[in-house]
């Protein structure tokens, strides 16, 4: 019945189909089985590489004027036209652009619940119960989103339960829209700028964080990774600050790093900043703050004050 | 142009937070509430662009604890205007309630673009540009990092992720969840938002209590330390040389 079903917004803006796309369609199979409905999922704008979508019972792929690339007003009347004909019980989809840009407004136009920031997700008698992750990750939060129509968007990386990339649909519908008005139309995408920093390529990242403090206190920062053979990265609001150039930037909307070793300096550790890094092989923290999330997803912590620990690293090999 | 600026204050997230005795929100006697520094940002936006083509700012916010002092910072700084909605409500706020606030007091408005910060981090049920614009029924983006006029409208840009931009035409009124502004947040000395106090000029306004809806909070608590790091304690030669051992160890040769 269209009221169990579970509908998961396939969130491919550029490139290939993310992973989190199939972590959403994982989690919505199993809480669709709960419910005893079906799983949807919906692709908009562009149809390329729809084919690996197979986990869901059924595709709708969206076709019209404005729709790709990305339009956030086109692609929210879209949505919005379709859910408003399938009315499932459950909308998924990440904090990413799609999740952050609509979702709200989908959620509030259908009087439907959202919980934001969502890292697991379960069916507790005729109830949808979440746990967020608040707080830049200092505290979750558990909720009931009720028994009506609810809207989910989670942090990616949190469903295990990784649906396969699965080659061909059962059932793939087309739909055309062309609803969307002239209020926001298209004008450019830009990719990043090929500086000849790559810090996706280190097998050692320093990596500075707010803690830093100031720009002229990046040179200690700077030192030490030069002394230790190590790239040096940082976190979006050392960017934000003009601090060190985009190309040096950690995270959701920086760069996925993968290295041996990540030291991190003065990073407390919000979920988008996890994002880039909990990949990495070793992760080292150095936080004054015992309680910061970082501490979480490192292997090794210290409270040491950096401006104390960084010294002492490069005495002992830096002489 | 008319920009308003949507503000807030949020936990001090550098502070210890403690959950309260329902177990189901922050402690708000003992935290430390601060300006959301998202909104921040686009209070510092929109300065910019007051400077650059003229008009007016004005700050808005749902009453909340020390919000009078990030207002009198707005004034300090250069806004024109600032707005409290009080309607006597407490605890957690949710973002589709902050919206119904603010939603309601800008319907008798005119305006040509409302900045909010991207997010707070409290905003459990939603990202505040988008329930907000959908409530006014208004074309909305969030994630958005360059902003100017253009034409008949502006131009929008917002980021995808991984570096990837998307610029748009959009026509006002719009509203916008900003996650970074041209520059860094200006610094406005203390004499000068003493100078704001004094003067006072935050005008305050009684609202109805609102009526929207929001998942109910049944439970906060810290994440369960299931992946804790091992400490290698704060003695800093210590940490020091357990560090050099740790790359060592890796592999990676450091002299
Ligand atoms: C859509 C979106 C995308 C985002 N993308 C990214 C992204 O790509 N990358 C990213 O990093 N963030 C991103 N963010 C921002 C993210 O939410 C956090 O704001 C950011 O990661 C915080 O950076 P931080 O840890 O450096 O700063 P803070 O959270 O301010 O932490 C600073 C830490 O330094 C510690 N500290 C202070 N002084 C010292 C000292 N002397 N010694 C040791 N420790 C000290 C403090 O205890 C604190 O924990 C994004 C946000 C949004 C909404």
């Amino acid at each position: 019945m269209a009221e169990n079903d579970v509908v998961v917004i396939a969130e491919r803006v550029v490139g290939s189909h993310p992973d989190v796309t199939f972590e959403l369609l994982g989690k919505a199979k199993e809480i669709a089985s709960a419910l005893g409905g079906e799983v949807h999922c919906l692709v908009v704008g562009s149809p390329e590489g729809h084919e690996c979508l197979g986990a869901a019972d059924h595709l709708h792929l969206v076709e019209g004027e404005h729709l790709w690339p990305y339009n956030p007003h086109a692609w929210e009347s879209a949505i919005s036209a379709l859910l408003s004909q399938l009315k499932p019980r459950l909308v998924l989809a990440s904090t990413g652009t799609v999740g952050i840009d609509l979702c709200g407004a989908l959620a509030a136009q259908s009087g439907s619940m959202l919980a934001s920031y969502v890292v697991d997700l379960s069916v507790e008698g005729a109830s949808l119960m979440a746990v967020a992750q608040l707080y830049g990750g200092k505290l979750m939060a558990e909720c009931d989103l009720g028994e009506g129509p609810a809207f989910v968007t989670a942090i990616p990386g949190s469903f295990a339960g990784h649906a396969a990339r699965v080659d061909g649909v059962a059932d793939a519908t087309s739909h055309s829209h062309d609803g969307a008005d002239a209020r926001m139309r298209h004008v450019a995408l830009t990719e990043p700028e090929k500086t000849g920093v790559d810090i996706t390529s280190e097998e050692l990242l320093v990596s500075v964080g707010r803690g830093i403090g100031s720009q002229s206190n990046i040179d200690l920062a700077q030192e030490l990774a030069e002394v230790l053979g190590a790239g040096l990265s940082a976190s979006r609001p050392v960017i934000d600050q003009g601090w060190l150039p985009k190309a040096h930037q950690v995270g959701k909307s920086g760069k996925k790093v993968k290295p041996k070793i990540y030291l991190a300096l003065g990073i407390s550790g919000a979920p988008e900043h996890l994002e880039g890094m909990r990949q990495a092989e070793l992760i080292i923290a150095c936080n004054t703050d015992a309680t910061a999330p970082i501490f979480e997803v490192a292997h090794y912590g210290t409270t040491a004050d950096l401006f104390d620990l960084v010294p002492e690293i490069l005495d002992l090999i830096g002489g | 142009m008319k920009i308003v600026v949507a503000m807030r204050q949020i936990a001090d997230l550098v502070e210890e937070l403690e959950v309260d005795a329902s177990g189901a929100d922050i402690d708000r006697e003992f935290v430390k509430f601060v300006s959301n520094e998202w909104d921040e940002a686009a209070l510092e936006e929109a300065l910019c662009l007051k400077e650059a083509h003229g008009g007016e700012v004005v700050v808005v916010g749902v009453d909340d604890v020390d919000f009078d002092q990030t207002l009198f910072g707005a004034l300090a700084k250069g806004a024109d205007r600032a707005v409290k909605l009080s309607c006597g409500f407490e605890g957690w706020m949710p973002t589709a309630v902050r919206a119904e606030l603010l939603a309601r007091w800008l319907k008798d408005e005119s305006f040509d673009l409302v900045l909010t910060g991207v997010q707070a981090a409290d905003d459990l049920d939603g990202q505040l540009a988008g329930v907000l614009g959908a409530r006014l029924g208004l074309p909305h983006a969030a994630v958005v990092v360059g902003l100017e006029p253009d034409g008949d409208g502006f131009k929008v840009t917002q980021e995808l992720g991984g570096g990837v931009t998307l610029t748009s035409h959009a026509t006002g009124p719009l509203v916008l969840g900003i996650q970074a502004a041209r520059q860094a947040p200006r610094y406005v000395p203390i004499s000068r938002i003493r100078q704001a106090m004094s003067a006072g000029g935050i005008e305050e306004l009684e609202v109805e209590a609102p009526t929207a809806r929001a998942p109910k909070v049944t439970r906060l608590f810290a994440p369960e330390a299931k992946g804790r790091a091992e400490m290698l304690g704060d003695k800093p030669s210590e940490v020091a040389a357990r560090i050099v051992e740790l790359i060592r160890a890796k592999g990676i040769s450091v002299s």
